[in-house]
């Protein structure tokens, strides 16, 4: 049966308040879960999540612009941070930020054309022994060097084209 | 695998039996493993350097049947890895640490706030908790001890600096802007969802357990008067063995240096961003409470780097990661970042630097919390030791970045 | 459900990092261990324990500046001003969230202090945009009085020479201009936990902190009841009412137009605090001659509709009543009172579905504009289209209200536009007039009788008063003061959040001619008792109607008054800055005793509503002509926002 979009994201939010405790303090779990599931917290996430935790969806907004992990807008399906910290700046974060921009012909803060990637500075991401570091979604890459870069992207790409692949199967 | 192995020396945690210090702990009354931790003189190794056993004392004293252990596992202080490793590679040294805290104070509750960079560190832990609760090592009645029951959830940060602030983290956990609040309260008081709460860090709950197991004595007998024990440093920057290091408390930052192989150093940053520049001239001081207390993070500065750009580097950490409630914090480190863009272009008058020092001395007094307090550490610091190299530059090509 | 609540312990909401420790505070404050001893500068004073450093000061009469703090808020501590040096800790110590449990000694101007203050001024000036002279706060703006208090000639850390926000003009009500805002959020405190609206909350972090509406959308397009008590609380003019002023001026240069102005209760309670007056000296007389000075052309008093209003709500309420109790059919009991627009619009926003209890009187206000340019145009010769109709009110709502597209009933709009009492004062100064000081002189007839239970409507619980005053009269056959001292119905005066009251009808007099088209008898009504509930701010209204929702003892009310601001219209978002617990309480004073000195304190005694049902609204209260007239419909609009 078809479930329209809003009504499932409104039973997914009810689940993922329930399985949290219920109360305000799982909103921080929830939106972390309505990111990972529907790749951004809209806002008629944020108001359907206000309304049933009985709190304003201003407040909501208030938390999404807070956390640097949460974001309202669409981005690219591997989010790439590149650490910007001392000690990977010390390390050649330079470099490696220019390769990434070269390779995905995009700046920071902005995502590709294609949706595939978006590219964001990281306040350290604790790789401080083996920077430059970044992290793709949740996997971290460290002692990146701009040749190492290519690899990088090329096997997200990869793995992208397989998951698009897969989809058109099983449509 | 897209990470290395982290260096380390030899670390006293791979040496101490598993569960060891909960099994003892579970043969004493809570007072005694209070009393244990006191005499260890175990201070707060995320960098404040409060007494671990006082903490407990206060909260083991609050009445309330929900109290609340908090791991500290939001390490962003930059340069800062060593909870990282921790995490890693004992994790059950941190879930007994946590489990013996929960014991002393009597809470059943433990929460691990691990930072959203640390994703990846999630399922381990997890499984590991799974396996400590198959073991009778959590749950209920645990390892035996009827009526002693304790869990352990884990909670993900979402990519905000200031959440290592324990009112901060304990906002965030309740759902809010992760903003520092008034104290007092202090959270063994009123912490999460107005619990009585102890907040303590990786490090710290790991050595509980060490010092359950071997004794406080043991650990006492190490580091200095006021600093006992031993502590993980994180070293990274111009240095051939960059790692996670061991050593007493009271060794000297030229000790430090000497092991990692740092040769050519001119400066460390002694505590991240929010630490203090220390010049080579000053080696000889010690990493010690009384001397130059620290979260661990030491980051080497080569002869060739520019000081000036590693205060810019830091305060422009600092902008985003102010949380921006108040105002020493959200304005005063953009005026000092304005201000070292100045010294980088050579425009900056010597009074107005004067201005901007008696700011810098504003904001370590007036801001609300800590991370506004310490935020212009490194830039007061660097402009204290290297005057001849921030002053009387000429105009240079603008950074990137 | 407290019914003990005040507008400060609706701050159980609020993130903790924005409300102060507080220590219970012992009952008996004599009591050993009950107080604590603090010296400040070098004086000692014992206080509660658990009060704060900055409420020992004021006890001492020792002045520590502040800027994020105000009374009716809980505390935030963001700002940084009030900091003092606490002997013992390595930090300054924020006077107004700080408590004190133990003997302690502050010192309120070390060199610290100063430079710690002084830097703050000048790190806000560094962001705060604009200049005093082109400002609607210039000499009433906390940000200018601390400049001026510490020695600010020059902007240390610079002053930003361009804007960075567009402003935000969107509503009819509230203006926002986030170049002058400070961060105090004081707004944020005000809107989420004072009201529980929720328009304006923090966002983003560190440098790019800002004060931002759900997705920093116009504050049309969000769910903003215009109450305007964020307006009232800004400390800068970050925040103010939408300013017709101009506009009326213009009305009033164009001698074909017939400008009349109604004027609400609670102005006149306030007006003379814009002119340097304490706080409670009415100026109600002073105020006719100073706008006739001003050249509007009559001068009419809005307690005139405030008495038609109760006489409307008031059938309106009798004939649910017999709906329910005689009839037995269903209908929506508790009624509520509909008086107040930004309560009217909380209600469609939040809890639409209990629109059906709202009633369906217009507010005094829009009757007002709709008799004005029907019935007054009609015996006064006057085309409608050349009438310009202005209202005085202690509200910002007021003017959402009267440009609410269904406000025409007189085939125009009802009412042109709204004026507060801050831009009233103003229009005066600029006219050259210093209202303490103009002769007194009366109202313009037809409409303008004071009556006692129209000025009570200005505070919380007076809608109730007046209606109970009427309704006891015309059931009971009886005179009030046979019942209640005076006529003093205390039950629902007052200062609490949620007031409950409930009064027997002891016995049944005539029907009196005005409501015998209504119902035969009051035999049904013998020996019933009527439960009503008075409650002020929407915070508390919120939790009345959760109470109701759950079928609590107000779901088993027949009536209750909701007024949208703290303290009912007296504490009005149109009302002079600063608006304090103190003197919300002062201009209740002023309130109360000019119901005190009025002849007639009766709305069904007012001769010229009586005179108004004889010959124009001659099929009586809650007639075709009145319901075409008086009464309106409200929109669900729910709180989504697509």
């Amino acid at each position: 049966m078809l479930v329209p979009v809003q009504e499932r994201l409104r039973q997914d939010i009810e689940g993922w308040i329930k399985s949290n405790g219920g109360d305000r303090s799982s909103l921080l779990p929830v939106l972390q879960e309505v990111q990972k599931k529907y790749s951004r917290i809209s806002d008629y996430a944020m108001q359907v999540i206000a309304d049933l935790l009985d709190i304003h969806p201003v407040e909501v907004h208030g938390v999404v612009s807070f956390y640097s992990f949460l974001k309202e807008a669409h981005k690219g399906r591997f989010e790439i941070r590149l650490c910007r910290t001392i000690s990977c700046d010390m390390a050649g974060r330079d470099r490696v930020a220019r390769q990434l921009e070269n390779e995905l012909g995009i700046t920071f803060g902005e995502t590709t054309p294609d949706g595939r990637f978006s590219l964001e500075w990281a306040n350290c991401v604790g790789m401080c022994d083996q920077g430059p570091a970044l992290l793709v979604n949740e996997q971290v890459f460290t002692c990146v060097t701009p040749e190492k870069v290519h690899d990088i992207l090329a096997h997200f790409k990869k793995m992208m084209d397989i998951n698009v692949f897969q989809q058109a199967e099983e449509h | 695998m897209t990470t290395m192995k982290t260096i380390t020396n030899t670390l006293t945690f791979s040496a101490v039996d598993p569960d060891a210090g909960l099994k003892k702990a579970l043969t004493k009354s809570r007072a005694d493993v209070i009393a244990e931790m006191n005499a260890s003189g175990l201070k707060g190794r995320g960098g404040a350097g409060f007494p671990t056993s006082v903490k407990w004392n206060l909260a083991a004293a609050a009445k309330s049947d929900k109290k609340v252990v908090v791991c500290n596992a939001d390490e962003g202080e930059p340069g800062t890895f060593k909870d990282r490793v921790i995490l890693a590679d004992f994790p059950d040294l941190v879930l007994e640490g946590m489990t013996i805290a929960g014991y002393a104070i009597g809470a059943k509750t433990g929460i691990i706030y691990l930072r959203g960079e640390y994703s990846y560190l999630r399922q381990p832990l997890e499984a590991a908790i799974e396996k400590r609760r198959a073991a009778n090592l959590l749950g209920n009645d645990i390892a035996g001890k009827s009526g002693f029951s304790f869990d352990i959830v884990i909670r993900m940060g979402a990519g905000a600096y200031v959440c290592g602030e324990e009112t901060a983290l304990i906002e965030s956990l309740e759902g809010h802007r992760g903003e520092s609040r008034n104290r007092p309260p202090f959270p063994v008081d009123t912490g999460f969802m107005g619990n009585p709460t102890i907040v303590n860090n990786v490090e710290t709950l790991a050595w509980a357990a060490c010092i359950l197991a071997k004794g406080g004595d043991w650990f006492n007998s190490m580091g200095t008067e006021q600093s006992a024990g031993r502590k993980l440093f994180s070293v990274s920057g111009d240095c051939a063995r960059p790692g996670v290091y061991e050593f007493p408390l009271g060794v000297t930052i030229q000790e430090v240096l000497d092991d990692v192989g740092a040769d050519d150093a001119k400066a460390v940053q002694v505590g991240g961003a929010s630490g203090h520049c220390v010049p080579a001239g000053d080696f000889q001081r010690t990493l010690a409470f009384e001397d130059m207390p620290t979260g661990g993070s030491m980051i080497v500065f080569g002869q060739d780097r520019d000081m000036l750009e590693v205060a810019i580097n830091f305060l422009d950490f600092f902008l985003e990661e102010s949380c921006g409630q108040c105002t020493p914090c959200r304005e005063g480190n953009e005026k000092l970042l304005e201000g070292a863009l100045l010294l980088q272009e050579g425009r900056c008058s010597m009074g107005y630097l004067k201005n901007l020092c008696a700011l810098g001395e504003t904001m370590q007094l007036a801001s609300k919390c800590g991370l506004g307090q310490s935020s212009p550490n490194a830039f007061l610091s660097i402009v204290d030791h290297f005057k001849d190299e921030v002053l009387g530059r000429t105009a240079m090509a603008p950074i990137e970045g | 459900m407290s019914d003990k609540s005040d507008t400060k312990q609706a701050a159980s909401r609020a993130p903790v990092s924005q409300r102060a420790f507080t220590v219970e505070k012992p009952k008996d404050t004599t009591g050993i261990g009950s107080q604590v001893s603090i010296t400040i500068d070098d004086r000692e004073i014992k206080v509660p324990v658990g009060a704060t450093i900055l409420d020992a000061a004021k006890e001492l009469g020792i002045h520590i500046p502040t800027l994020c703090f105000h009374d009716d808020l809980c505390v935030a501590g963001v700002c940084r001003v009030c900091v003092v040096e606490v002997e013992g800790q390595r930090t300054l110590q924020a006077a107004c969230a700080y408590p004190v449990t133990a003997p302690i000694n502050v010192k309120t101007h070390t060199r610290k202090v100063r430079q710690a203050r002084r830097h703050v001024v000048d790190l806000l000036l560094s962001k705060h945009y604009g200049e005093c002279y082109a400002c609607v706060r210039n000499n009433n703006c906390e940000l200018q009085s601390l400049a001026k208090e510490y020695g600010v000639d020059h902007f240390r850390f610079g002053h930003p020479d361009a804007p960075i926000y567009d402003p935000d003009e969107s509503s009819y009500s509230v203006h926002r201009d986030m170049n002058k805002c400070v961060l105090c959020r004081r707004c944020v405190r005000t809107c989420i936990d004072l009201q529980e609206v929720g328009v304006l909350d923090a966002a983003h972090r560190g440098v790019e902190s800002r004060i931002e509406t759900f997705l920093d959308k116009p504050l049309a397009d969000v769910v903003c009841i215009n109450c305007g008590q964020c307006v009232n609380r800004c400390p800068t003019g970050a925040l103010k009412a939408n300013d017709p002023t101009d506009d009326v001026w213009a009305a009033i240069d164009d001698p074909a137009k017939h400008v009349v102005i109604q004027t609400a209760p609670s102005p006149r309670a306030g007006v003379g605090e814009c002119f340097g007056l304490e706080p409670g000296i009415p100026l109600t007389l002073e105020m006719n001659t100073a706008l006739r000075r001003c050249g509007f052309d009559r001068v009419f008093d809005t307690n005139f509709t405030a008495d038609l209003t109760i006489i409307e709500e008031g059938t309106e309420l009798i004939q649910r009543l017999h709906t329910a109790l005689v009839q037995k059919e269903p209908v929506a009991l508790p009624q509520f009172t509909s008086c107040s627009p930004g309560w009217v619009k909380f209600i469609e926003h939040f809890y639409p579905e209990m629109l059906p209890n709202l009633s369906s009187a217009k507010s005094p206000q829009q009757m007002f504009g709709a008799i004005i340019k029907t019935y007054y145009a009609k015996v006064n010769n006057l085309d409608p289209k050349d009438i310009v109709s202005v209202a005085l009110m202690p509200c910002s709502a007021k003017k959402f209200e009267c440009n609410r597209p269904e406000m025409n009933d007189s085939g125009y709009k009802d009412v042109d536009y709204g004026l507060t009492t801050r831009e009233l004062a103003r229009m005066i100064s600029e006219a050259g007039i210093h209202l303490p000081e103009v002769p007194k002189s009366p109202f313009d007839d037809p409409f303008g009788q004071e009556t006692g239970s129209g000025v009570i409507f200005g505070a919380s619980g007076g809608v109730m008063e007046a209606a109970l005053r009427s309704v006891i009269e015309l059931v009971c056959g009886i005179k009030v003061e046979d019942l209640y001292d005076h006529a003093d119905i205390i039950p629902v005066r007052g200062f609490e959040g949620v007031k409950y009251a409930e009064i027997t009808v002891p016995d049944v007099g005539p029907v009196p001619d005005i409501l015998a088209h209504l119902v035969p008898n009051w035999d049904w009504l013998k020996g019933a008792t009527l439960k009503v509930g008075v409650c002020h701010g929407t915070a508390n209204a919120k939790k009345v109607l959760d109470d109701i929702r759950a079928g609590g003892k107000f779901s088993e009310c027949h009536f209750i008054e909701f007024m949208a601001c703290p303290g009912g219209c007296l504490g009005g978002g149109g009302q002079p800055i600063p608006t304090t617990a103190e003197i919300r309480a002062a201009r209740a004073r002023a309130i109360y005793s000019e119901d005190d000195r009025s002849e007639v304190r009766k709305s069904h005694e007012n001769p010229a509503v009586l005179e108004l049902y004889g010959k124009f609204l001659t099929d009586g209260p809650c007639g075709e002509m009145s319901h075409k007239l008086l009464h309106t419909g409200y929109v669900p609009r729910g709180k989504y926002i697509p």
